[in-house]
């Protein structure tokens, strides 16, 4: 733990400056609306300005907690107000409040009804969202993980779609669900810990330093399962996933992908890894099957649908299920793969509901069958239209590559079998994908509807070209993202094996140890 | 200058962006000066690192240049760099020498198109993947590369994107070639992981090719069939190339580029490229020599019977591949590589040839409406057929010297079923090409009278690149004629490259008057044959489809007779053996059913256990509502009953009569009294 390089608050500015925003435009009246859009996109860009100004101060070069921010909370339980960040965090944040600006944008014209709540509870989402990524205390991270969800029950249950009120109701019954067991294993991990040193506290990085038993680490693990699988989603806990894309408004959506999917697999970066890591290696090949067969089964499913947010939605859980894939290839390329292709992920799909998003304020559906031919009438929207789904395909020179191609690398040296069968992704993604963007944006127009259609507009343009500009800048020059988080992974992957070492003593000690020298050693050597 | 390399795939990708953004608002002229021009620049930068190399001590002929870091992850480390030898320098001369032609005579094809600037944009964008594929340094950069031109392919083939069928095109060509490539990365990642193991760290073709002799010669063969794979798509070989035929439905120039003379070659210089790895797999050889001689038989005979000009041509391209696979399979690369050249100038002339032709039919690409084109299309008509000669394989043109140059490995190295079977290919090959310049050109016009009407030949912008091409179909053999004093300079120039194929190991060591004299007898002698085999197939063309000739020909050598008597063999080839067909049924319709169980199964079995559980909770919750209204809230209720019962009784005694009162009272006492008498 590194002392805040910059004496200020910055992550509790951080986490408060949305909310305040939040509290400003409620006083701001109902009928000035683009006053009120106007305040929450400058709330959202100081925000992410804000981040950026954490880039200049963050020391990339080791994997502590940054900027640490400490103070008593609940002193009786062991309770701290505790926040502080590492290089994942880092980049997820600066995705986050990336995707704050998108999303205001993108509800300029969009949402008409309502503009100042919807703004408000954008603004707490974000609030919950920055705190989850830099909670070092298990009470407050849960605290965080739980406001997350009640502006997006919001969103989807004011703004959403015809089946709003079922979708909702599965979304967020589904995720609290999940956290509970969440709650249950954040205690059994505090009795643990107390019981082992005496010292009672929910401070992450002291419960880091304890190595669980194997039992109590097994049902941990299930239990934090439970709650980062549902979020992820994994298979089978998708299903929540599709219902609640297609009814929530776009911006949700954008989010939702973008963000919100991310604390999953935050989540067992953060905890299950390095807190159970003996449990890690004992669930990896049945967690490895289920994110294979997510990544397979996502894809064919995606192939079959006739809804572009939809089929959009199931390649979520195909991409996501790459991402846990990596995670639990449990080495430097899978986990570097991992983390790079969350981000991925978020600019990639968030661009995706964008772009469908644009097109539905224009014709009010989302099947593929209503489409057709839009090329020759929105052609730089088909353009961007294309990149993205070409970095959604993993083309070299798009973000989707790296992530991909370091995934499966990883994942080859863990397990072989589960590289081949998660490489068939590739041709599956290329087949679905291309499929819709002929279907969409090819061909003659059928419907007369879409003859008239008018191209992006300036603000439309200005929402889209961050989202490409990464998806460029990841694909040629990714140099910049790793070297945020390698130092990060890398340790992850260091406390993965020295715990497997501890493990198994008897068997290939020597071999294990040198190659956690080895790991540290390119630790160093960066 | 060779440091300055990176500018040859620079300069097309800033035409490319240039056009791509811009294009659209600077007039056809000035897109077509931005592509042609940045295209020219790179040619002229690639001959004179050509000529820097030759300078060079041929041992010094390996130069890396890197620009930048691309992806580090733990002791995964890429460079984007490029490496300067003799067989990447021969490609770039290649890629960007007919690639220019090719923009220059698109600037004249496609002046009538409306997204002119689109066009010129992913032509250069395509032409900078292509010269990643071959500059690249290490596997991940000639990976991107790789990629990078199946999304040009993909763009251009769907270039007219309104048509459903130039969109599925495009389509197919990149799915099938995502195949391909899924084998391909997965060899890179066992290769990967077996020289980790062995302590090296590097994908970069320099440390592979140096340590590739510690590894285990099996996985060796398994990553070199792998690699292979890739090659079968980017390749067109049996069985993935399926999608280069439907290539044809993009602009005849991106035929001519693309599916001709660059791109489909990448994977014969993969092999090449990788002669180490494959010389350490000689059954991977064997299959690729296989696959490549099985699929020059197969497409040619699909060739036979074909009307659409291009359709011909894109099986011819199959078949060619296959020679060149043939070749490299075998070990002879400096022959595959041969081939692989004379065909970019043959084949692309052909193209553009057939372009020239559709463009004054007014886009009329059957055959069967063509005829008697000589007379309007002097020079279309005689580039045309000189381009034939080549692939025909009649000396002294270029084709006639690769392509023997195979025939004689093949035989030579005692594979006599691949010499036998790759023989009947260039009799077949002379026999198809030849009955497609007859029914173009000779005899009389059969379109209609409209389209006659506009018969012209195409202009000097078009017409030149021909001539060019034309004349590097009969002289770029050259290079490779073997009876030049010290052997063929071709072979020279590559053998620090390839020196694992035993031919161009024997030119190294200064071999050369005991190669001229192994070439001097037994190679005239199949020489001879091959000559013929390519003479008899023109000749038994002729009589078949050219007039002058035709009277001479026996009364069953007609086409129509020849359909009638072979005709259910005439219908498999001219349905190109169903292969589509069967592809549909047995991959990709089942596929699409299983994408349908997969949503039955997700909405009913996965999503119905979300949902019954939703519904169990609220049955249970029924329960209890019904529990808590009838049990709980009726114990209680009941206990009310009961008390409300019991009160009823005893209220009874209230009931406020004094005279009741004073009898209880009296009664009360009287019993108090007896009590204590009694007692």
């Amino acid at each position: 733990m590194i002392e805040n390089a910059i004496h200020f608050p910055i992550l509790t500015i951080l986490i408060l400056l949305p909310v305040l925003g939040g509290v400003i435009i409620a006083f701001i009246p109902r009928e000035s609306k683009d006053a009120i859009r106007s305040a929450a996109l400058g709330v959202t860009m100081v925000e992410f300005l804000l981040s950026i100004i954490l880039l200049f101060y963050f020391d990339s070069s080791t994997y502590k907690m940054q900027f640490v921010e400490k103070a008593p909370w609940i002193p009786g339980i062991g309770v701290d107000y505790f926040l502080g960040m590492d290089g994942i965090s880092l980049v997820l944040i600066l995705l986050t409040t990336l995707l704050g600006i998108v999303s205001v944008l993108i509800s300029w014209t969009a949402i008409e009804e309502r503009v100042k709540e919807y703004m408000i509870y954008l603004l707490i989402l974000e609030t919950g969202m920055v705190g989850v990524f830099v909670a070092l205390d298990m009470v407050l991270f849960f605290l965080f993980w739980e406001i997350g969800l009640v502006p997006m029950y919001f969103l989807i249950g004011v703004w959403g779609g015809p089946r709003k009120l079922y979708a909702n109701i599965k979304f967020f019954l589904y995720t609290l669900f999940g956290s509970v067991f969440m709650l249950v294993g954040i205690l059994a991990l505090y009795y643990a810990h107390g019981n082992a040193t005496g010292e009672y506290t929910f401070n992450l990085l002291k419960l880091y330093e304890v190595t669980y038993p194997f039992n109590l680490q097994w049902w941990v693990f299930i239990a934090f399962f439970l709650s980062f699988a549902i979020k992820v989603p994994v298979f089978p806990f998708h299903t929540w996933l599709p219902d609640a894309h297609v009814e929530a408004p776009t911006a949700g959506s954008v989010i939702l992908a973008g963000v919100l999917l991310k604390m999953g697999t935050y989540g067992f970066l953060r905890f299950n890894l390095p807190l159970l890591a003996e449990a890690s290696h004992a669930f990896t090949p049945y967690i490895l099957a289920l994110s294979v067969i997510g990544i397979v089964y996502g894809s064919f499913l995606a192939m079959a649908q006739n809804d572009i947010k939809k089929l959009v939605a199931y390649s979520s859980v195909s991409h996501l299920g790459a991402v846990m894939a990596g995670i639990f290839a449990m080495n430097q390329q899978g986990i570097d793969g991992g983390v790079i292709q969350m981000i991925n992920h978020g600019i990639s799909t968030g661009g995706l509901f964008l772009i469908i998003g644009m097109i539905y304020e224009r014709r009010h559906t989302r099947l593929i069958g209503d489409f057709g031919g839009i090329a020759k009438v929105m052609p730089l929207y088909s353009v961007f239209v294309m990149i993205i789904v070409f970095s959604s395909i993993g083309l070299p020179g798009t973000n989707g590559f790296v992530g991909e191609i370091l995934i499966l690398m990883g994942l080859f040296k863990a397990s072989p079998l589960a590289s081949i069968l998660a490489a068939t992704g590739v041709i599956l993604g290329a087949a679905y994908m291309l499929w819709m963007y002929q279907r969409v944006i090819f061909g003659k127009i059928k419907h007369h509807e879409n003859a008239e259609l008018k191209d992006l507009n300036a603000r439309e343009f200005l929402t889209l070209l961050p989202i490409i500009a990464l998806i460029l800048w990841i694909g040629v020059y990714p140099k910049h993202f790793f070297k945020l988080t390698s130092a990060s992974t890398a340790h992850i992957v260091e406390m993965v094996k020295k715990n497997q070492a501890k493990q198994q003593p008897a068997v290939g000690h020597a071999s294990v140890e040198a190659k956690a020298k080895l790991v540290k050693a390119e630790g160093e050597s960066r | 200058m060779i440091q300055l390399v990176w500018l040859i795939p620079l300069l097309p990708l800033i035409g490319a962006i240039i056009n791509g953004v811009a294009g659209s608002r600077m007039g056809k002229k000035a897109v077509g000066l931005v592509a042609c021009l940045s295209m020219a620049a790179a040619f002229l930068i690639s001959v004179s690192i050509f000529f820097s190399l030759i300078a060079l001590p041929e041992e010094a002929r390996s130069i890396e240049v890197g620009v930048f870091n691309w992806i580090t992850s733990g002791s995964f480390q890429i460079d984007i760099s490029f490496l300067v030898d003799p067989l990447s320098t021969l490609m770039i001369l290649v890629v960007t020498g007919v690639g220019f032609l090719i923009h220059v005579y698109s600037a004249g094809y496609m002046h009538h198109d409306k997204s002119y600037w689109r066009y010129f944009s992913y032509l250069n964008l395509f032409v900078f993947f292509m010269l990643m594929l071959v500059l690249g340094s290490n596997y991940l950069v000639m990976f991107l590369g790789w990629e990078g031109v199946g999304l040009c392919s993909y763009l251009l083939i769907g270039f007219w994107y309104e048509k459903k069928s130039a969109s599925d095109a495009g389509k197919k060509a990149f799915v099938v070639n995502r195949i391909g490539d899924f084998g391909f990365i997965l060899g890179l990642f066992l290769l990967f992981w077996t020289l980790s193991s062995h302590g090296i760290h590097s994908l970069s073709y320099k440390t592979v090719f140096a340590s590739v002799h510690e590894l285990d010669p099996k996985v060796v063969t398994a990553i070199a069939a792998l690699l292979f794979v890739g090659a079968i798509g980017k390749s067109a070989q049996f069985p993935l190339y399926v999608w280069l035929p439907d290539a044809m439905e993009g602009p005849t120039p991106v035929s001519a580029l693309i599916h001709a003379a660059t791109m489909v070659t990448a994977g014969v210089y993969m092999v090449a490229r990788n002669n180490a790895l494959y010389s350490m797999a000689p059954e991977v050889g064997q299959v690729v020599a296989s696959i490549g001689i099985f699929t020059a038989l197969f497409a040619a005979s699909i060739g036979l019977v074909q009307d659409d000009i291009k359709k011909v041509l894109a099986y011819s391209t199959v078949s060619q591949l296959g020679y060149m696979f043939a070749a490299v399979g075998l070990g002879a690369y400096v022959a595959g590589v041969f081939h692989l050249m004379t065909h970019a100038f043959f084949k692309g002339l052909l193209f553009l040839g057939s372009g020239s032709v559709i463009h004054a039919m007014s886009g009329e690409q059957d055959m069967k409406k063509m005829g008697g084109l000589h007379r309007h299309l002097k020079t279309t008509s005689i580039t045309f057929t000189i381009g034939a000669l080549a692939i025909a394989g009649i000396p002294p043109l270029s084709g006639f010297w690769s392509k023997d140059e195979i025939l004689w490995e093949a035989f030579s190295k005692g594979h006599l079923v691949i010499w036998a079977v790759g023989l009947l290919t260039a009799f077949m090959t002379a026999f198809y090409m030849f009955r497609q310049v007859f029914l173009t050109f000779s005899g009389e016009c059969r379109a209609d009278e409209h389209t006659k009407h506009h018969i012209h030949e195409s202009p000097a912008i078009m017409t030149v690149p021909l001539m060019i091409l034309a004349f590097l179909a009969i002289v770029g053999g050259v290079v490779g004629i073997p009876f030049f004093e010290g052997g063929s300079k071709l072979h020279h120039f590559l053998s620090p490259v390839l020196s694992h194929g035993s031919h161009a190991a024997a030119a190294v060591e200064g071999a050369g008057e005991a190669v001229a004299e192994a070439h001097s007898s037994l190679e005239f002698i199949l020489m001879g044959v091959s000559v013929g085999a390519g003479v008899l197939g023109i000749f038994l063309a002729g009589l078949m489809y050219f007039p002058p000739l035709k009277s001479f020909a026996p009364s069953f050598w007609t086409a129509e007779n020849m359909a009638g008597t072979f005709s259910p063999l005439h219908k498999l080839l001219y349905n190109k053996y169903y292969v589509d067909e069967i592809y549909d049924a047995v991959i990709v319709n089942p596929i699409k059913r299983l994408c349908g169980w997969c949503l039955s199964f997700d909405l009913g079995v996965i999503d119905g256990i979300v949902n019954s559980a939703a519904w169990i909770t609220r049955f249970i919750s029924w329960v209890s509502h019904k529990f808590d209204i009838y049990v709980v809230d009726g114990l209680v209720n009941s206990m009310a009953t009961l008390v409300n019962f019991n009160s009823s009784i005893w209220r009874r005694m209230q009931t406020g009569y004094l005279q009741n009162y004073a009898f209880i009272f009296v009664l009360g006492v009287l019993i108090v009294l007896v009590r204590v008498l009694l007692g």
